[in-house]
């Protein structure tokens, strides 16, 4: 529990005049849940999207079990453990959704097989079985673009996890998902995710959400982390509150 | 080097200013082209064919005109005239009838559809023009030769070519690049060009906006055919060879790009009228050559940004 | 559905051969069409991307080439082709590695410029290609036999269908595999396959480098039958012919551009001569139809018409 996963050292990345990334530093230790939040346009996805190769860092390091990972291309980044999910659902829509699922597996088992078909045995069954622990059975067969948004998000996240990541980055996994749904999915997804020995980082909205599921807090403001412990403590802090909650409390209403 | 140019130059001079005035018909037509792609998404073969029917009706109508009387000096006008109606008609029937039905299909199909209607309007112009050379130059004849004057010697060349061909394609660069920024329909095609989903969450009425962008692309490339046709004699095939140096001027620029266009256009109508001059069986291949090189080094175009995909 | 095609293919199999055995002038047609056909397959895999090329003429072109000069020296079609194929795949290679970074309008015009480079060497090296005159192909053995002109047709004949299906059943294999299944990936949703470490770029290349090997074998059956091999079969109209016969045919099934191939040069048979003016006017109205009704070709009706039986 204590030694660290992922290890951001001062890192910075400006888009024009907008500092979306002014000095993070931050540990991710492993097997932790930790949840980014703070208002929109702090640079919370912009983290996510460092970690994972999709931007390069102006400065500053990013390092993964130990060994550096900055800038590297995202296929490389994957390969190493590391897997997203993100805020707008990106599913193949023409495939159904177990076949979304058989094509993260084909990612991590590598797909270079002509002729043994993608809906394999051994392939379905990991599929179907992926798919089930997400609640997601029912829908095997649906196409990906037919899905309402919950399930859409929800078949988002299990492609990620196909990937055996040891660790999951989520970006708003709630969003989305309607409110009387919110804590049934996150509730699965926890669930699936501790029993996989999972690290997880996402960014969220719901402040009930964090602090009912969130090991530790990161408060992100302006390209900085404002704050960083557990919930409790990090929620209960009145600059916290008027900072990022107040906001997010409004944007949530 | 020096014996090279004693002997070539006057010759590298014509290639170059008829480069220019190349490079201006290659600009209009082009730049329609990429205009109807930014805002509609759909890359339409057919283009080409505007342009031909352009310059076919412009030789035509000038012909049947003056037939019956037309004073010389109008032959100018007839050509612009020419331009509108074939822009005018072709233009919002092409939308409404048939661009309208494929917006929801994958893009493939768009463009294969646009190609079909190529193949229709290729044919359509044989019937109607036949496979006989058409010309009429009246309108070059009409304003003359200036001398110009170069590496102290003088080369004759047509006033048409050298001041109206390029002046038309300047005023249009400017003309596009006033309107797109500084009027409301303007701005509203570029937010569209921009962000299709937003722009029209927005509430901008987007089937007008197409019908006035691919309206406006198609008398664009009307009038780059009008205007070519005093310049050549017009032959099947004109459609089919305008359509992909325009589609190499896209790609070359970049997609969505305006004053790029303008400089690739200049700088495929310069090499091309440079090896006709010097080099005559690279001709046809110095568009794809150049096409070719420049995407090696800048994949998404010389001045085209770096596609930002959304995450 | 998948049973229904394989039933449909033999059944189509054998319909050409009772075709060819009525009408012998129909042999050549057929085989023309089953050579093209194949080269069709390599186009739906692109498709499948949501890429089309404007180029593929180039490999048709390279493949028909590499037999007419190969033939003087070494005249067995059964090598003759293999080595076309073999040799157009490395080509494929080659200009793959290149044209895969690009997509849509990119893809397209790389893929039309190179093959038009290729096809102003092959009019303007005179020398080496005889220009516009084109080569003749010398009379080529068959398994080391000298055959008859019309045992030699039906020789051809036969290899063009069975290579038709086995590289028919081939590319269904591959169209249900990760390999081909991640190229529709690629169509809807790229970025997410580079997420998840699924190399995009790979899986295009691997599908274009399979394309130019069926283009290339085509070319070689073409140039065996046709026996003369001229720079026009490398220009772009043809190019556009085979993307034309994908969408005629559909790109939902293996079979998709035999159906496609087989109507196409049949009816261009009848049609071309009849109509010479308008034959171009004729397949623009018959391409702009089938895409407005039946976007899925004429394995789409097929398929439909094939569910209302069951």
């Amino acid at each position: 529990m204590s030694d660290v996963l992922l290890s951001a050292r001062g890192l910075r990345l400006a888009f024009g005049g907008v500092k979306a990334a002014d000095g993070i530093d931050l540990n991710v230790m492993r097997g932790e849940f930790l949840a980014i939040i703070g208002p929109n346009g702090a640079g919370k996805t912009t983290f996510i999207n460092m970690t994972t190769g999709y931007l390069r860092p102006q400065a500053g390091t990013i390092s993964y079990e130990g060994a550096p990972i900055t800038g590297m291309a995202p296929r490389r980044i994957v390969a190493r453990g590391i897997a997203r999910s993100f805020q707008l659902p990106q599913l193949f829509t023409e495939h159904t959704v177990l076949e979304n699922a058989a094509l993260a597996i084909a990612a991590r088992e590598g797909p270079w097989s002509p002729l043994k078909p993608l809906l394999r045995p051994a392939w379905r069954e990991e599929a179907r079985d992926l798919l089930e622990r997400f609640g997601l059975s029912a829908i095997a067969d649906a196409r990906a673009d037919a899905l309402n948004e919950g399930a859409r998000k929800l078949a988002d996240i299990a492609m990620a996890v196909a990937l055996k990541p040891r660790l999951l980055l989520m970006d708003e996994p709630t969003s989305g998902v309607a409110a009387s749904e919110k804590m049934q999915v996150v509730e699965t997804l926890a669930r699936v995710l501790r029993a996989a020995q999972v690290t997880a980082v996402f960014v969220e909205h719901d402040m009930d959400v964090v602090e009912r599921f969130a090991d530790r807090v990161a408060v992100w403001s302006q390209g900085k982390i404002a704050a960083l412990g557990p919930p409790a403590a990090v929620l209960a802090d009145p600059e916290v509150q008027r900072e990022v909650i107040g906001i997010e409390r409004h944007a949530a209403a | 080097m020096y014996g090279w140019f004693e002997e070539n130059g006057l010759l590298l001079g014509l290639a170059l200013l008829d480069g220019l005035a190349y490079a201006a018909l290659v600009f209009m037509v082009a730049v329609g082209l990429n205009l109807v792609f930014g805002v509609l998404r759909v890359l339409n073969v057919a283009h080409g064919s505007l342009y031909a029917i352009g310059a076919y009706t412009a030789a035509s109508l000038g012909l049947f005109l003056s037939a019956r009387g037309l004073p010389e000096w109008a032959s100018l006008a007839v050509l612009v005239v020419a331009a509108a109606l074939v822009g005018g008609i072709l233009g919002p029937l092409i939308e409404r009838l048939l661009l309208r039905r494929i917006y929801a299909q994958e893009p493939v199909l768009q463009l294969l559809v646009t190609f079909a209607l190529f193949m229709i309007l290729e044919d359509a112009q044989k019937l109607i023009w036949g496979t006989q050379p058409v010309q009429n130059d009246a309108a070059m004849r009409l304003l003359g030769n200036f001398d110009v004057p170069f590496a102290g010697d003088f080369i004759p060349f047509t006033a048409y070519q050298l001041f109206v061909l390029p002046g038309v394609a300047v005023a249009t660069l400017v003309g596009l690049a006033w309107f797109l920024r500084r009027t409301l329909t303007g701005r509203v095609i570029v937010a569209v060009t921009t962000d299709r989903e937003a722009a029209t969450a927005m509430g901008i009425d987007a089937s007008r906006i197409y019908l006035l962008t691919f309206t406006f692309g198609a008398v664009l490339a009307a009038l780059g055919g009008a205007l070519s046709s005093p310049t050549a004699s017009l032959v099947p095939g004109v459609g089919a060879q305008t359509i992909v140096l325009s589609f190499a001027v896209v790609a070359t620029a970049g997609l969505g790009q305006i004053e790029g266009a303008a400089l690739t256009a200049l700088m495929i109508g310069l090499s091309r009228s440079i090896a006709v001059y010097f080099m005559p069986e690279a001709e046809v291949l110095t568009p794809y050559l150049i096409m070719v090189a420049v995407l090696l080094i800048r994949p998404q175009g010389l001045f085209g940004a770096a596609e930002t995909r959304r995450v | 559905m998948r049973r229904t095609e394989t039933i449909l293919a033999i059944g189509g199999a054998a319909l050409l051969v009772l075709l060819a055995f009525l009408a012998p002038w129909l042999r050549f047609v057929l085989t023309i069409a089953l050579a093209k056909g194949i080269a069709v397959l390599g186009i739906l895999l692109l498709l499948r991307a949501g890429q089309v090329s404007f180029g593929h003429a180039l490999y048709l072109a390279f493949g028909a080439y590499v037999v007419a000069f190969l033939a003087p020296s070494s005249p067995e079609a059964l090598i003759l082709m293999p080595v076309a194929m073999l040799l157009s795949g490395a080509l494929g290679l080659v200009v793959g590695l290149f044209v895969s970074r690009y997509r849509e309008i990119f893809f397209g015009m790389l893929n039309l410029a190179i093959s038009m480079v290729f096809y102003s060497l092959l009019e303007k090296l005179y020398h080496y290609t005889k220009g516009t005159d084109g080569i003749r192909v010398g009379v080529p053995r068959f398994l080391g036999m000298v055959l008859e002109r019309d045992d030699f047709e039906w020789a051809m004949f036969a290899t063009a269908l069975l290579l038709a299906l086995a590289i028919g059943f081939f590319v269904r294999l591959y169209l249900a595999s990760p390999m081909g299944q991640a190229l529709s990936a690629i169509k809807t949703r790229e970025t997410r396959l580079e997420f998840m470490g699924l190399p995009a770029r790979g899986v295009l290349l691997s599908a274009y480098v399979l394309s130019t090997l069926m283009g290339g074998l085509a070319g070689a059956i073409i140039a065996l039958t046709t026996r003369h091999v001229t720079p026009l079969l490398g220009y772009w109209t043809v190019s556009g012919e085979l993307v034309f016969i994908a969408i005629l045919g559909g790109a939902g099934a293996a079979l998709g551009p035999f159906l496609g191939a087989v109507t196409f040069e049949l009816v261009r048979v009848y049609a071309a001569a009849s109509f010479a003016d308008a034959w171009q006017a004729i397949l623009g109205l018959v391409l702009m139809g089938v895409i407005l009704f039946f976007s899925r070709g004429l394995w789409g009706m097929v398929e439909s018409l094939a569910r209302k039986r069951a």
